[in-house]
């Protein structure tokens, strides 16, 4: 049943730097809890991204939030563990978690005007977290933030530096959040949906940045998305998740060509893909099943075309069925 | 074949008005002299980044906003000079489905009065005509007619999107107008939606004008694809023609940078620096220039035409000046 006991992806010895286990987010709603993340597992090597893809209310984000610790009541990560450098964060107090917010780890959200403070200055913003972090004195944490704005690509710094959120477009935003997740030399990075709400050409130069700065400081990289493409382009391995769980984790390559999950199967046909003209899209029938309402067994049985008897009795566990492959599904396709 | 709607030299200008007296300082040059026509029966796409002025084009073709200049003929009637009665009579030919199913919808009003209303206004004023009616149009978009007492907020935003289409439908339009109607919408639900928009074209001959930021759904769907830029068209062509020999160098950028599936992870992207710059003021001479690899001399000088390259493909760039 629990997807802990998922075999270790691939024999070979990697780097593990961060390693999520069994983890579970409930929120206790008036009408009653529901797991948002139900028994999330996976690890992520140093210098890898993973890409975390899934539709809205599959539990991506709320999975990254609570990595961060972020999840406000009536949430609370309800059980599972998050280790990070050989420490569960999930037992620090909120001050450790302070200094490891911004420090170790950073997050670049989705809507950079609503994760910045409109009320201060970027270059403020910037500042507190440098001073807190580096231990710096303001006139070097000055510097340090100056020299962060020029590596994302910001022209004129030293003017950016002086402005409110408010002055900067929405693609310079985007790059003043990655400055400043940046700016501590995290080990680990979580971007979520950090490209989501930009325009095609200005999400390239994103993509193409933290593609840049990741390999340049060799950082870890957790990707959440919803666009295929995206992740097409940046990840090394996905997790596809589906009603708080994963149904299918494996390289980023084998995963799209053949996927084993009928989930991820069905997904990428439903997407218009460039240049291979269809008359129809495949679609999935049917939507996400509520989190009220989850059916005993296989979350995705409502919609998935393989459904049998089993899978309404038992949840399929996570389990490599190819080499690095790993699936939740009692009835894999392409096998 | 004669155009359904033609389009000329239309201009959109939202005036910047400062200080006590309100004084006119500048105008935003949302959608700013431009020509298109519109066959019956196809679906014209019209992409372009956040900004470029295709939502404002959309809503001036149908006059919610009144355009500033220029001149636009629905079926070869001038439809700009129409007012009051005559307007409405017209504009039920052309109706709209807008972006956001949780924000167009009134919150207030159950699914049956939202259907309703359109044809209340258009005079079908028996009761039991309009049910009939609607009972038909929500089959057609696939609702069952078991929802017509439900409020928006009990439907997910796929069923939300069928409602704003099924109320586009009551009238039996001829053209609709859809401004970026899967962009809100999972990725299955997309599916679901422009399978449905094309079942729809297909069985009551509509004429989709298709607004889009997401150029692999335009190429799926659209017959002929607008590329707008700060308020102009840059490229105007058939699909098959634009994706695979385009020629406006803003064109080619936007092509590459979408992401696409399976392609592998990329090192390297030849993306497209800078940003869209303000349309308040747009850059002298070609607004693209600043952005441009193409550029020489003379790009900032003087706005290139959309000229004719090919058969049926325009293009606003003087790369091709004298090609034909």
């Amino acid at each position: 049943m629990s997807q802990t006991e998922t075999k270790n992806q691939s024999g070979t010895n990697r780097d593990i730097v961060v390693s999520v286990r069994n983890l579970e987010t409930t929120f206790h709603t008036k009408v009653g809890p529901i797991k948002a993340v139900n028994g999330v597992s996976y690890d992520i090597a140093r210098g890898e991204t993973l890409g975390i893809v899934g539709e809205s209310g599959c539990g991506k984000s709320v999975t990254s939030y609570s990595l961060m610790q972020l999840i406000e009541h009536p949430g609370e990560i309800s059980g599972g563990e998050v280790i990070l450098g050989g420490q569960d964060l999930l037992k620090l107090s909120e001050n450790e978690m302070q200094e490891m917010r911004g420090g170790k780890m950073a997050m670049i959200f989705q809507e950079p005007m609503t994760a910045l403070n409109p009320v201060l200055t970027v270059g403020y913003q910037m500042n507190e977290q440098i001073i807190k972090h580096m231990k710096v004195d303001e006139k070097e944490a000055r510097e340090r933030a100056i020299e962060m704005l020029k590596l994302v690509g910001i022209p004129s710094p030293e003017q950016r530096y002086e402005n409110y959120p408010h002055q900067l477009s929405g693609g310079m935003r985007q790059r003043a959040m990655i400055a400043m997740a940046l700016s501590c030399n995290p080990e680990f990075l979580i971007a979520d949906e950090p490209t989501t709400a930009l325009d095609v050409t200005i999400q390239a130069q994103i993509l193409e940045l933290i593609q840049s700065l990741q390999e340049r400081f060799n950082m870890t990289v957790q990707f959440i998305t919803h666009d295929l493409g995206v992740i097409s382009e940046i990840a090394d391995r996905v997790m596809v998740m589906y009603a708080g769980t994963t149904c299918e984790m494996a390289e980023t390559q084998k995963l799209l060509t053949s996927p084993l999950h009928p989930y991820t199967a069905a997904l990428i046909r439903s997407i218009p893909k460039f240049g291979s003209r269809v008359e129809k899209l495949e679609t999935i029938e049917g939507s996400v099943p509520s989190l009220f309402e989850l059916p005993k067994g296989c979350p995705f049985q409502n919609r998935c075309p393989n459904v049998s008897d089993k899978c309404k009795e038992s949840k399929p566990p996570l389990e490599e069925k190819r080499p690095g492959h790993q699936v939740a599904c009692f009835h894999p396709v392409n096998l | 074949m004669k155009p359904i709607l033609e389009v000329r030299n239309i201009k959109k200008h939202f005036p910047i008005k400062k200080g006590l007296l309100l004084k006119e300082v500048g105008s935003v040059k949302a959608v700013d002299d431009i020509s298109f026509e519109v066959m019956p029966g196809e679906t014209l796409g019209l992409v372009g980044e956040s900004g470029c002025g295709k939502s404002t084009l959309g809503r001036t073709l149908i006059r919610l906003y009144e355009p500033s200049a220029g001149q636009i003929y629905f079926k070869g009637r001038d439809f700009c000079s129409l007012s009051g009665d005559q307007l409405r009579k017209e504009r039920k030919n052309i109706q709209m489905i807008f972006q956001d199913p949780f924000a167009s919808l009134d919150p207030r009003m159950t699914i049956s009065q939202i259907l309703g209303e359109p044809l209340k206004v258009h005079g079908v004023e028996s009761p039991s005509e309009r049910k009939k009616k609607i009972e038909e149009i929500m089959t057609i978009v696939g609702l069952k007619s078991s929802y017509l007492n439900r409020y928006p907020h009990e439907f997910s935003g796929g069923q939300r999107q069928r409602i704003s289409i099924a109320r586009a439908m009551m009238l039996n339009p001829e053209l609709v107008i859809a401004d970026e109607p899967v962009s809100a919408l999972d990725v299955s639900i997309q599916a679901q939606i422009l399978n449905l928009l094309k079942d729809l074209q297909k069985e009551f001959n509509l004429t989709y004008l298709f607004i889009s930021h997401d150029l692999s759904v335009v190429e799926h769907l659209c017959d002929r694809i607008a590329v707008m830029y700060l308020g102009k068209i840059v490229e105007l062509a058939p699909r098959d023609k634009l994706f695979s020999n385009p020629k406006h160098p803003y064109t080619k950028a936007l092509i590459e940078a979408i992401p696409r599936v399976g392609q592998g992870k990329k090192k390297m992207r030849q993306s497209l620096g800078g940003e869209v710059p303000s349309p308040i003021n747009p850059p002298s001479g070609c607004h693209f220039h600043p952005r441009c690899p193409k550029k020489f001399e003379g790009c900032d000088k003087i706005y290139p035409v959309l000229q004719e390259v090919s058969q049926q493909h325009y293009v606003a760039c003087d790369l091709y000046k004298g090609e034909q």
